[in-house]
């Protein structure tokens, strides 16, 4: 089966400034893909560059191919990769505050998606945004369709913009931490509405967070990033119970859990260094607790490891 | 526990909203007849959604805010009655760390008068060599006493945040939500650095959070709020809900063990506009447990008093 999204070793750039290193992921359908990294990782970034959406900052692919159900986007024309945003691929966007219209009711700025991309005549395109809002579990979906978007909380907001993903028929959905704003008790609705979209309807998710405990509960496998390049790859199990990446482990480490004793929660030291400063060899040596004189000196190969890869000259865990 | 550093009695703060041509005000309690204590060297912890009057509690313990109804008492002293000269001795002993470093710093004061602040307020003479002192317990290297603060990172701005609180030697120090605009990895440094602090100076927290994991992990009892009023005081960290509001958001936090897939089942609905409160308990239209009862009557804060509950059914 070939992967929907595949992105194979891709560098990207904004001016000068070389900000992704070589990213390959692969998401298949009916797969969530768990993207972490602290801030300034390369997270989103790697997000626009799956949707090429980089133009609109300024960014460009210096190397290496996205491939969307097997073909190559940078081959596409413009139209058809407009035409595969908002269709089959879904965004869902951090901040549900600002995705919506404030100076339009709720039911028209769905029904455009599938009036767009579908090309559904009016009563098609509403009959079928209530459809989805009745879907997404949002009570009254007639009157909600009416409403101002500031007349709704941000939780169901935030449900407006997963049915504005869905409207076009999307397979493959591209969440940018769709969570953070909310409330802890709404974050577990909307983590739990994704999760059950794609075992549904055997759609592809591309989760972005930077949180290691939805990751753990929600995803299939999962991609570390630092400073612009992959850290580690492969299927949540294995991952969790035996990081290799010291980095992951200190990802994992960094998350208050049950019975945790007091005073063990250290965090990582340091911060991750701006693009003008990466530092040579590996990047995060500098933050390393394994760090030796090779590390500071040689880039690490992500290498296959058991049924995942990872880039580290030490690595630990399970092989 | 004897002699708690602060008691706090059926604190209570109303806001009003609206009230222009147009429309008719309208009222709100964000904090709603709160009583509580807080021990000497104790961490106590707030958690709660958002509206569930943390931050105006925290707010209102500090007089930053003055109550509609009840008082603090600090060390034996009524805060509400203390007159501006009084009360701003007595700050001298209390301090705060706000949950945004970005927007509590001035852009234009270098570190080192970001830390001389406190003392020109109180009017005391700034120690040499103060500067180093505080950067330096807060993991700060001397050198940058005379940088701005956009030259550092989120996690740096708030370990100025926290030299600041600490500069006049408070005994008690609130510290509102002071690790969410920050990654996970930078939370947790900050966090190890208020549990050293704690340690060697001997504070007293008032710790604010949404975060439910972090609070049970950092403090010593945890009280519980929603929509204004205390529904649970929970004795340790890690006693058991008996509310069902705070076994919920037990139960919405995501532990990082793929192992071990909790079905996360989330609470129906969401949180009611505390300008249109139901009759009876605020959580009624939420809770699996809610009876007749409990959508007539508001149910007290009432049971064990080390572990008291606001609920009809507890689990």
């Amino acid at each position: 089966m070939s992967a929907l999204l595949q992105m194979d070793e891709v560098s990207v750039a904004i001016g000068t400034a070389a900000l992704l290193d070589r990213i390959s992921l692969t998401v298949e359908r009916g797969q969530i893909l768990g993207l972490v990294g602290e801030s300034g990782s390369g997270k989103s970034l790697t997000a626009m560059a799956a949707m090429g959406l980089l133009p609109l900052i300024g960014g460009r692919v210096t190397g290496g191919a996205v491939r969307f159900d097997g073909q190559d986007m940078a081959a596409m024309t413009d139209s058809q990769r407009r035409g595969l945003r908002g269709g089959r691929i879904g965004f869902v966007t951090q901040n549900p505050m600002t995705a919506l219209d404030p100076v339009q009711r709720i039911g028209a700025q769905v029904d455009i998606v599938s009036r767009l991309h579908l090309g559904l005549s009016r009563a098609a395109a509403r009959a079928r945004t209530l459809d989805l809002l009745t879907q997404l579990r949002i009570p009254e979906a007639a009157a909600v369709a009416e409403a101002w978007p500031h007349q709704l909380s941000g939780g169901m907001k935030q449900r407006i913009v997963i049915a504005m993903a869905l409207a076009g028929e999307p397979d493959l959905i591209i969440a940018d931490e769709p969570t953070t704003a909310l409330d802890v008790t709404v974050q577990a609705q909307i983590i739990q509405i994704l999760g059950s979209l794609v075992r549904d309807r055997g759609l592809a998710l591309l989760l972005i967070t930077h949180d290691m405990g939805v990751v753990a509960q929600v995803c299939d496998r999962v991609a570390v990033l630092y400073a612009g390049r992959m850290a580690e790859e492969g299927p949540v199990g294995p991952i969790f119970a035996a990081p290799a990446h010291p980095y992951t482990a200190a990802l994992i480490g960094c998350i208050p859990q049950e019975g945790m004793a007091k005073g063990t929660l250290r965090g990582i030291a340091g911060a991750v260094p701006s693009a003008a400063a990466f530092p040579p060899g590996c990047r995060f040596h500098p933050r390393c607790p394994r760090a030796t004189a090779e590390c500071s000196s040689t880039v690490p190969v992500l290498a296959a490891r058991g049924a995942g890869r990872v880039a580290c000259h030490h690595a630990g865990g399970a092989a | 526990m004897s002699d708690p550093l602060i008691r706090i009695e059926n604190l209570s703060r109303r806001f009003q909203s609206g009230g222009g041509l147009f429309s008719a005000p309208r009222a709100m309690l964000a904090v709603r007849d709160v009583s509580l204590t807080v021990g000497r060297g104790e961490a106590l912890g707030v958690v709660g959604e958002s509206g569930c009057g943390k931050s105006t509690l925290a707010r209102l313990v500090l007089r930053l805010i003055e109550p509609t109804g009840g008082r603090v008492v600090f060390d034996g002293t009524d805060l509400t009655t203390l007159s501006a000269g009084g009360m701003r001795r007595m700050r001298r002993r209390m301090a705060m760390v706000f949950q945004d470093p970005y927007s509590s710093l001035d852009p234009r004061y270098t570190l080192a008068s970001v830390l001389a602040e406190p003392f020109r307020v109180q009017g005391q003479t700034f120690p040499a060599g103060k500067v180093a002192e505080l950067l330096e317990a807060v993991g700060l290297p001397a050198a940058m006493a005379t940088s701005h603060p956009h030259q550092l990172s989120g996690g740096q701005r708030q370990r100025v945040g926290i030299a600041r609180a600490l500069a006049l030697h408070p005994d008690f120090v609130v510290l509102d939500e002071p690790t969410a605009s920050l990654d996970v990895s930078i939370q947790a440094q900050i966090i190890a650095l208020l549990s050293d602090l704690r340690e060697r100076l001997g504070l007293t927290y008032l710790f604010i959070s949404h975060d439910l994991g972090l609070v049970r992990y950092f403090c010593d009892r945890i009280v519980v709020m929603y929509l204004g009023a205390v529904v649970e005081i929970l004795p340790q960290a890690q006693a058991a809900p008996r509310h069902p509001y705070t076994a919920a958001l037990m139960q919405s936090g995501f532990a990082p063990d793929p192992v071990h897939r909790r079905r996360i089942e989330p609470l129906s609905g969401e949180i009611p506009s505390p300008f249109a409160l139901p009759p009876g308990c605020a959580f009624a239209g939420r809770c699996p447990r809610a009876s007749d009862r409990c959508r007539a009557e508001v149910p007290a804060l009432s049971g064990d008093p080390a572990h008291p509950v606001a609920c009809f059914h507890p689990l």
